[in-house]
């Protein structure tokens, strides 16, 4: 057993009453990772010295009752973090030893002593599903390295489903935290918008970006939420609104709760496997005294063309700080100012993000604005107006977070439409603004992990964390772990 | 829609300052294609009368001060830069 096995309250008590280290914890994570990633891949620069020397003096101070006292963390390699590389899994970043300041996530953490052990892999700027867009070795799947770990949040969720930190944080755009959390098997939340700042955070879609942390309980999960939560003057976009303790919401009782099952999350490009594993849950909430209806999101189907013009549109306009000015790797090729804008963006992005910053460009551009960009918006409008009318007569929208499984590498490469079609129930989420979890609800025929999705109303990560609990504490499923080499 | 064309993907290219090469101008062609190919789909929607969404909280304005703090020196603005001289970013000359 790792000590990873246990809980960040479980831990505090062992580092209340000496039983354990903060030491021995900070072992536990490079001990792991030099046993597994390089056959996981999830993490990116490793901060071994400094972790190493924080741990020591932490261990040396008698007031231990910050809120993640000495808890070993990653961080998603989009988040800055000063005077620790920040790559976004891009060669354009490759030299980026030294970013200026933190992310205010960051700075949360650090005042509540968490310990941060390296950032970790993703797909290149957040875009892709399977962390096959990483410039390094992509992260795989700990469950079988044949598969992906999903995206963009991939080397999160995989660093905390391999045992490697106990927490990590990811970023959502259109299911990067939910995603890549069902197909390793761990907790990941992605919180209203607003909820989180992004201060920090390297943008890719401004308007739907948002950061929240995966782990391997709901119970952490709400405890890291509750540190990295709240209104940031660095942030115009960061709501103002109290911070619950959301902890406090995990009551296990789950009685009259009104459950939303939207019929598109059963049916488009859903696996029987999958179907079956989500009614199977909705049984085990019929048992703890919930009901549950069937209901419709008429909009869900639009979901992936909106949010591909919508993102990328902003991403085309947040990628132009990317010119080989003031950080990053200048082209050596270039002939005048404008050639080295184009062929440093050439040289340093991957095609997807290429991909991407066109369509955007061309879904922006003088013509075509209208046809596209803002018809997507208006879209945008009716899908959001789905949940606000559900959310009327019912406390939680619950479905799957993907449809199929985990699938295997190289499966998905070749055509960008049929990647995009994974993100059709994660996406109307970041579209609505509302917040989502994804919770581990079974496995599959070939033993890869299924996740179950709770949605709620904007701001109510309470409800959505107290339902989530109810199902965790009431199965096993979050008590699974990947069987990787090395001793367990 | 009609096709994206090959030109259209350059002129596209240009605009977002990306180099690319024929091979790729053909493959962002088909790709982009069908992509907006697939977006088309938005149009069976009639949204003549709906607002679009920018942003889905209601924000205000936020407003502050004017006044200059303390954030980066001259020196830390600098130490990423990949070329900097006299206290100044350097980039390769702007007219050929």
């Amino acid at each position: 057993m790792s000590l990873f096995d246990y809980t960040i309250k479980q831990l505090e008590e062992k580092l209340h009453n000496g039983e354990i280290t903060v030491e021995e914890l900070v072992n536990t994570s490079y001990g792991r990772i030099h046993e597994v990633d390089d056959q996981v891949h999830a993490f990116l620069t490793l901060d071994e010295e400094k972790a190493r020397t924080k741990a020591k003096e932490l261990d040396k101070e008698s007031d231990k009752t910050a809120a993640l006292f000495g808890i070993p963390s990653g961080i998603k390699d989009n988040i800055v973090t000063k005077s620790l590389r920040t790559t976004c899994a891009s060669q354009f970043l490759d030299n980026f030893h030294d970013p200026l300041y933190n992310a205010t996530v960051v700075n949360k953490l650090n005042q509540q002593k968490a310990v941060t052990i390296g950032k970790l892999n993703m797909d290149e700027f957040a875009m892709g599903s399977s962390n096959e867009n990483s410039s390094y070795e992509p992260t795989r799947n700990p469950w079988n390295t044949d598969y992906v770990p999903g995206g963009s949040s991939g080397g999160s969720a995989a660093a905390v489903a391999a045992g490697e930190v106990l927490f990590a944080l990811g970023s959502d755009t259109g299911g990067s935290i939910r995603q890549p959390a069902a197909f390793c098997g761990v907790v990941g939340l992605k919180p209203t918008y607003g909820r989180v700042s992004r201060f920090g955070l390297v943008a890719f879609a401004s308007s739907l970006d948002q950061i929240g942390p995966i782990t391997r309980t709901v119970e952490d999960n709400a405890r890291v939420l509750e540190v990295i939560s709240g209104h940031d003057v660095m942030d115009s976009t960061s709501a103002d609104v109290e911070v619950p303790t959301y902890t406090k919401a995990l009551t296990n009782d789950v009685k009259g709760l009104k459950i939303a099952v939207p019929k598109e999350y059963l049916s488009e490009g859903v696996t029987p496997e999958v179907k079956e594993t989500v009614m199977q849950a909705l049984k085990v909430y019929e048992s703890l005294g919930a009901t549950w209806e069937e209901v419709s999101l008429p909009h869900s189907k639009y979901a992936v063309a909106t949010y591909y013009l919508l993102s990328s549109s902003e991403a085309s306009a947040n990628l132009a700080r990317f010119d080989g000015v003031r950080y990053g790797v200048r082209s050596e090729n270039a002939e005048n100012m404008i050639d080295m804008f184009k062929k440093s963006r050439s040289e340093g992005f991957g095609e997807e993000v290429k991909r991407r910053i066109m369509l955007g460009t061309f879904a922006l551009s003088s013509g075509y604005y209208d046809a596209y960009y803002k018809k997507a918006q208006k879209v945008r409008t009716l899908i959001k107006q789905d949940f606000d009318q559900i959310f009327q007569d019912y406390d939680v929208v619950i479905g799957p977070t993907t449809p199929t499984p985990a699938f295997k590498v190289g499966e998905k490469v070749d055509d960008p439409l049929t990647m995009y079609a994974n993100d059709i129930l994660t996406i109307p989420v970041n579209l609505a603004g509302v917040p989502g979890i994804s919770v581990p609800c079974g496995f599959s025929g070939a033993g890869l992990p299924i996740g179950l999705q709770i949605i709620g109303k904007h701001f109510d990560e309470a409800t959505v964390y107290r339902a989530a609990h109810a199902y965790e504490q009431a199965t096993d499923h979050h008590k699974q772990r990947p069987q990787l080499g090395g001793a367990k | 829609m009609e096709k994206i064309s090959k030109d259209q993907v350059k002129h596209v290219a240009h605009l977002a300052r990306l180099h690319v090469t024929e091979e790729e101008a053909e493959m962002f062609t088909e790709h982009l294609s069908s992509i907006i190919a697939y977006a088309e789909q938005l149009n069976e929607l009639d949204t003549t009368n709906v607002e679009p969404t920018t942003h889905v909280l209601d924000i205000k304005n936020v407003m502050r001060k004017d006044k200059p703090k303390q954030w980066i020196t001259q020196e830390e603005a600098l130490k990423n830069a990949p070329d900097h001289k006299g206290g100044h970013f350097r980039v390769p000359s702007i007219l050929e």
